[in-house]
């Protein structure tokens, strides 16, 4: 897929972040080059979700930067990031469970629309043809992640895997350039997740750079161009698919240490 | 709008036309009209109420305060400078909407309790006020002769014609608050109830649209200040106490939270209590309706719109 050389699109540098004692982010550095898939793999408690809350403004670095096509985003609002362009789902679904599933990702297009408070109460015609569009271009969202016949349900009672590309539909929604998904995969059966890696690479075809995390090597290794390999906040590879699997240190992290019982 | 709203409100306006018909001609509930006239003014509040609680996932204990710095404005406006009460009563919207907003910008950042004590003190601190302001506001006794609305020169005189303005009022009112509700405002108002941090994702500015929400109920808050303060002619700071707040609030859960039309039936149902059915308890009223917040909470955690649909639920169960 890394067809188009090589812009880099986000830049994140020696960014830390601790939570009390806890360094969850000891200066991680990488780039994301324009629309790749590129995916961060690594034991639990590696600090990748914390990467992400942190590239999304969940809540701001300790130190480092991050820039977006060039444009510094670190310790911005998250609603302020959103608007430049980032959207991303989550690894404990986050769906807004008692609205329907249209409305959730009508709710995706809140910063593609206007209306303010007078004009949505009083009805004008204006607000009302706005809302027909937010309306439509919702259900295209929902048709290209394959949800359009669950749209008058409310979202609480989806089943996990319907709710995971609930949220796709949603991010995907507000127009965004690259798109943050966290264990998108984690909890779906097999069929499903072949299902994701489809819908990852339509995501692609539409310019949208895609970051994952993710715990299915299958799926990893199969549809990224790219992998970072986290370790207690650290990089500790990147690379081609390929060069990471090899990599000793990766090895290392993932299956433990090979003791050397010769001293013994 | 949803197809079941356009029924609901058809059947509330058929309803509020005959209420006025049947209740004059039977002697006995005839001052049911009265009533009803508090119920309006009170429901008012209470939309308000139920947008800021169950859409924005906010509490007040403090919209007595708004409440009353609508009826106050009105009160002293029309007395002391002698003003048309609709000016007054847009002057009060105005100082409450600008109060709301200097209240809620700092006080929204609170969560849970922190919120909640801090609208319980402004509510306390604005009702000090019309204690001791002896020179704007009469103190603990009040002011009186306060006069009525007029309409293109036609005076409101009778419960009817307060009746009709008042329900006009919260028909409008209740519209505009669909309204929204269906809108983008409303859907990012309802998502930040079910994932703040998914809602931020989105885009969503939550602290402005709290912010406005809180303004929007005020606002409601003052118009029906303005209208009570025309109606009964008297103000006294207890009319707008911390014991009003809750009550407030307390209407709002009874009905149920979630639903705009919750806040309509238990604004019906304990003003009806509190006005007539419960005299009898004197005092003790407070248990009764202690009692009532209880079940509800026990056993209609939704609240009074649930009831039908949860016995429908039970009836097919079987």
């Amino acid at each position: 897929m890394n067809t188009e050389g090589s812009r880099v699109f986000l830049r994140v540098e020696n960014l830390k972040k601790s939570f009390g004692g806890v360094q969850a982010l000891k200066g991680l550095s990488f780039t994301v080059t324009a629309g790749i898939i590129k995916a961060v793999i690594g034991p639990n408690g590696a600090g990748k979700t914390t990467l992400f809350n942190v590239i999304t403004g969940v809540f701001p670095p300790n130190d480092g930067s991050i820039a977006l096509d060039g444009v510094s985003i670190e310790g911005q609002k998250s609603r302020d990031i959103a608007r430049l362009g980032v959207s991303r789902t989550f690894q404990n679904v986050e769906i807004f469970g008692r609205m329907t599933v249209l409305e959730n990702v009508m709710v995706g297009r809140h910063i593609q629309s206007r209306a303010g408070i007078i004009g949505t109460g009083l009805r004008l015609s204006k607000m009302r043809r706005e809302e027909r569009q937010i309306q439509e271009s919702a259900m295209d969202y929902l048709q290209f992640v394959g949800l359009e016949h669950r749209a008058g349900e409310l979202a609480g009672n989806l089943p996990l895997g319907e709710q995971k590309m609930l949220e796709v539909a949603r991010a995907l929604a507000t127009d965004p350039k690259i798109l943050l998904l966290d264990e998108p995969a984690g909890g779906l059966n097999t069929r499903e997740t072949e299902g994701l890696a489809a819908l990852i690479m339509r995501i692609l075809e539409r310019d949208i750079t895609v970051v994952l995390v993710e715990h299915d090597m299958n799926l990893v290794m199969d549809i990224s161009d790219e992998i970072l390999v986290m370790n207690f906040g650290e990089k500790i590879a990147e690379g081609r698919p390929k060069q990471v699997k090899d990599d000793p240190l990766v090895i290392k992290a993932y299956l433990g240490e090979e003791v050397d019982y010769s001293d013994l | 709008m949803q197809v079941s709203n356009r029924k609901y409100l058809l059947g509330l306006t058929i309803f509020l036309a005959l209420f006025p018909v049947v209740v004059m001609n039977v002697g006995a509930i005839g001052h049911y009209l009265d009533v009803m006239i508090f119920v309006g003014i009170y429901s008012l509040i209470t939309m308000g109420l139920s947008l800021l609680m169950g859409y924005a996932g906010q509490i007040s204990l403090g919209h007595a305060a708004f409440f009353g710095l609508g009826a106050y404005t009105s009160g002293i406006l029309c007395t002391k400078l002698s003003m048309s009460p609709w000016l007054a009563m847009v002057a009060g919207v105005g100082l409450t909407a600008l109060v709301a907003y200097i209240v809620g910008v700092p006080s929204l950042k609170l969560k849970g309790h922190y919120l909640a004590m801090a609208t319980l003190g402004f509510g306390v601190i604005v009702n000090i006020f019309f204690n001791e302001e002896v020179y704007l506001t009469g103190g603990p006794s009040g002011f009186s002769d306060i006069p009525g609305f007029t309409v293109f020169g036609f005076s409101l005189d009778s419960d009817l014609h307060y009746y009709i303005l008042v329900w006009c009022l919260v028909l409008l009112a209740l519209v505009f608050s669909l309204n929204v509700i269906n809108s983008r405002i409303g859907r990012a108002l309802r998502s930040l109830h079910d994932s703040e941090v998914a809602a931020d994702a989105m885009g969503v500015e939550t602290s402005r649209y709290k912010v406005i929400i809180f303004v929007l109920s005020g606002v409601y808050a003052s118009v029906a200040g303005s209208l009570y303060t025309h109606y009964v002619g008297f103000l006294s700071p207890s009319s707008f106490d911390l014991f009003l707040s809750i009550k407030l609030v307390m209407m709002v859960v009874v009905g149920g939270m979630h639903n705009i039309w919750g806040a309509l039936l238990g604004t019906c149902l304990l003003t009806f209590l509190g006005n007539e059915w419960l005299h009898i308890f004197h005092d003790f009223d407070i248990l009764v309706y202690g009692a009532i917040l209880l079940a509800i909470v026990m056993f209609l955690p939704e609240g009074l719109v649930d009831l039908a649909p949860r016995m429908g639920r039970i009836w097919k169960r079987g």
